[in-house]
């Protein structure tokens, strides 16, 4: 039977859910992995809370309906979680990865989750304004969720980030980019 | 080399990798980056095409008719309202027998106003003398797109082919697709040898008209063309596969119909969630099956009538309502069937109006629906109920 894990992102339009769906998928290119991502069809606007999706197989994907019951939830923004029921159809047992200042336990609190989920926790705007100078959480948050998912080695990931930034930024501003990934992969907290 | 795109632009990939001369389009939700995209690569210089600005999705066909009589090889893209506003110009595309390919990243039609899913657009230029095929990934867009081409050119054909993907479900979902070689495309898709042309340098007035005397022949003319089309479309993906490994099924796509008790008939991007709800019952030793219909014109009645014949019970799902009867699909299906000694029961849901999504629980619920029938049993199941 093939193994596919179903993905829900929480963000603001603008942060970059959508790109960083993007690159991960591009990484799992890079382990034969199957992908299939796509946003919550309809418009978006700068700020508003948005979802995206993606699936991951190693088989290729057949299925074409929404994802109902996603195996983890990945959260942007820690201002989502008092906004949107980001816990909402999630598998029993399945994981929460979010961009969260606290410390698990704090995000277990305030998603109300008592050992139906795991939850995990990463300071991604500290990451990011620390490593890049500025709070954007979509790159870390990637780093982060490679390190729960599991499927995708962070060698990968930052191969594909390299390759992918080094056409739009200079050396300098991918390398810290890069060390944003690290550091989240490193630094995420787990229930 | 693997890409990770999704269906409109793989519909790009597919327009630059044909070499196509020119473009006109129109841009309208969900099918607007097909053309964007098309626009960049003319910029950029990576597609020597001309790119013709137009003010309507009329006029974006009227340009492409233009184009296609003085021998070029032409696209368009458009959805919905746009390809509604078009209407008048398909028939003079298809009449003119000029090979104009077009892809159309199915959207339903206001009021309601909509920009989601469903095949109603599409579905009501049934009529209108265009091929007619309905791609259920970002890969097979991008491997019809090109099919297209060597179908629509075909001096046996020399019809219009519209190539229909699901908006959102396809046109926004991105997915692996593996991006053909320039070299090959070039060996499968040759540049495209006009029998005649109209040559812009011996400028002549024409009148596309024809009296009593002359229409019933363009017309049969047309049909022939279409009938001459059903075995041109298998040969093309049977030559596409030699070269590049994948096929599509031509007219239609069946999938473990051959013993099956009840079998699903589909177009477009639902098929495969349908695949995955049968593998499920098969397990639970439920017999069903899932036909596929890539072509819905020319209308495969043979390649149907053989995929359906050995089952008791044929449930369509049609994306569409002909308000007034049925989903379209479903009608289409039934008449095939007619004359089989002991023909299945056929029983049609409509479905997926408007973006409503199509779950695994909604194929599941009409494969049940259908083992309790009857045999014998013809009757529609009204649209879909709000959920």
């Amino acid at each position: 039977m093939a193994k596919m894990v179903e993905i829900r992102w929480h963000a603001r339009g603008g942060q970059g859910a959508v790109l960083a769906s993007r690159y991960l998928a591009a990484s799992a290119i890079r382990e034969n992995l199957y992908f299939q991502a796509f946003p919550q069809f309809g418009t978006e606007r700068m700020g508003a809370p948005i979802v995206a999706y993606t699936r991951i197989s190693d088989a290729p994907i057949n299925l074409r309906c929404a994802i109902e019951r996603p195996d983890m939830v990945v959260v942007l923004d820690p201002t989502l979680l008092k906004a949107v029921k980001v816990t909402a159809n999630l598998k029993e047992g399945g994981a929460v990865i979010a961009n969260y200042p606290g410390t698990v336990a704090d995000l277990a609190r305030e998603l109300e989750v008592d050992g139906q989920f795991k939850v995990y926790a990463v300071d991604a705007y500290k990451i990011s304004s620390e490593e890049l100078g500025r709070p954007i959480p979509n790159t870390p948050m990637v780093g982060a969720l490679a390190r729960v998912m599991g499927l995708i080695k962070l060698e990968n990931i930052l191969a594909e980030f390299e390759e992918q930034f080094s056409h739009r930024f200079k050396p300098e501003i991918v390398q810290k980019n890069l060390q944003a990934v690290r550091r989240a992969y490193e630094e995420v907290q787990g229930l | 080399m693997r890409e990770y795109i999704n269906g409109n632009e793989a519909v790009a990939r597919a327009v630059r990798l044909a070499r196509v001369d020119v473009v006109a389009a129109y841009p309208i939700t969900p099918q607007s980056p097909v053309v964007e995209e098309i626009a960049a690569q003319i910029a950029s210089g990576e597609l020597d095409a001309e790119y013709i600005r137009v003010e309507s999705e009329h006029a974006a066909l009227a340009a492409c008719y233009g184009a296609a009589v003085t021998g070029m090889r032409v696209f368009t893209a458009t959805s919905s309202q746009g390809l509604a506003y078009m209407f008048e110009m398909l028939h003079y595309v298809s009449g003119s027998r000029v090979p104009v390919v077009m892809a159309v990243a199915n959207r339903g039609l206001a009021a309601p106003w909509t920009i989601w899913a469903d095949h109603q657009d599409s579905i009501v230029c049934r009529d209108t003398g265009w091929i007619q095929l309905y791609v259920e990934t970002a890969q097979e867009a991008l491997d019809t797109c090109l099919q297209a081409y060597r179908i629509a050119e075909h001096p046996e054909v020399l019809t219009p082919v519209m190539v229909c993907l699901d908006g959102y479900v396809l046109s926004h979902t991105e997915e692996v697709v593996e991006i053909p070689a320039q070299e090959a495309v070039d060996t499968f898709l040759p540049p495209y040898k006009p029998q005649r042309v109209v040559e812009p340098e011996r400028p002549l007035v024409f009148g596309v008209g024809a009296g009593p005397d002359l229409y019933p022949a363009f017309k049969q003319a047309q049909q022939e063309a279409m009938d001459r089309a059903r075995e041109v479309i298998c040969r093309v993906d049977e030559e596409f596969y030699r070269i590049f490994g994948r096929r599509h099924g031509g007219l239609v796509d069946p999938y473990r119909c051959r013993d099956a008790e009840i079998v699903l008939v589909t177009l477009g991007a639902t098929t495969g969630t349908a695949r995955e709800v049968a593998d499920r019952l098969r397990q639970e030793g439920i017999k069903v099956g899932v036909l596929r219909l890539r072509a819905l014109r020319p209308f495969p009645a043979e390649e149907v009538r053989r995929a359906l014949a050995g089952c008791r019970v044929v449930a369509v799902l049609d994306r569409n309502c002909s308000f007034g009867y049925e989903g379209a699909v479903c009608t289409e299906v039934k008449a095939a069937l007619l004359g089989l000694k002991e023909p299945p029961a056929v029983v049609g849901f409509i479905l997926g109006l408007g973006g409503q999504d199509i779950r695994q629980a909604d194929i599941e619920d009409i494969f049940r629906r259908c083992l309790a029938a009857g045999s014998g049993a013809v009757h529609q199941v009204a649209a879909a109920q709000s959920r």
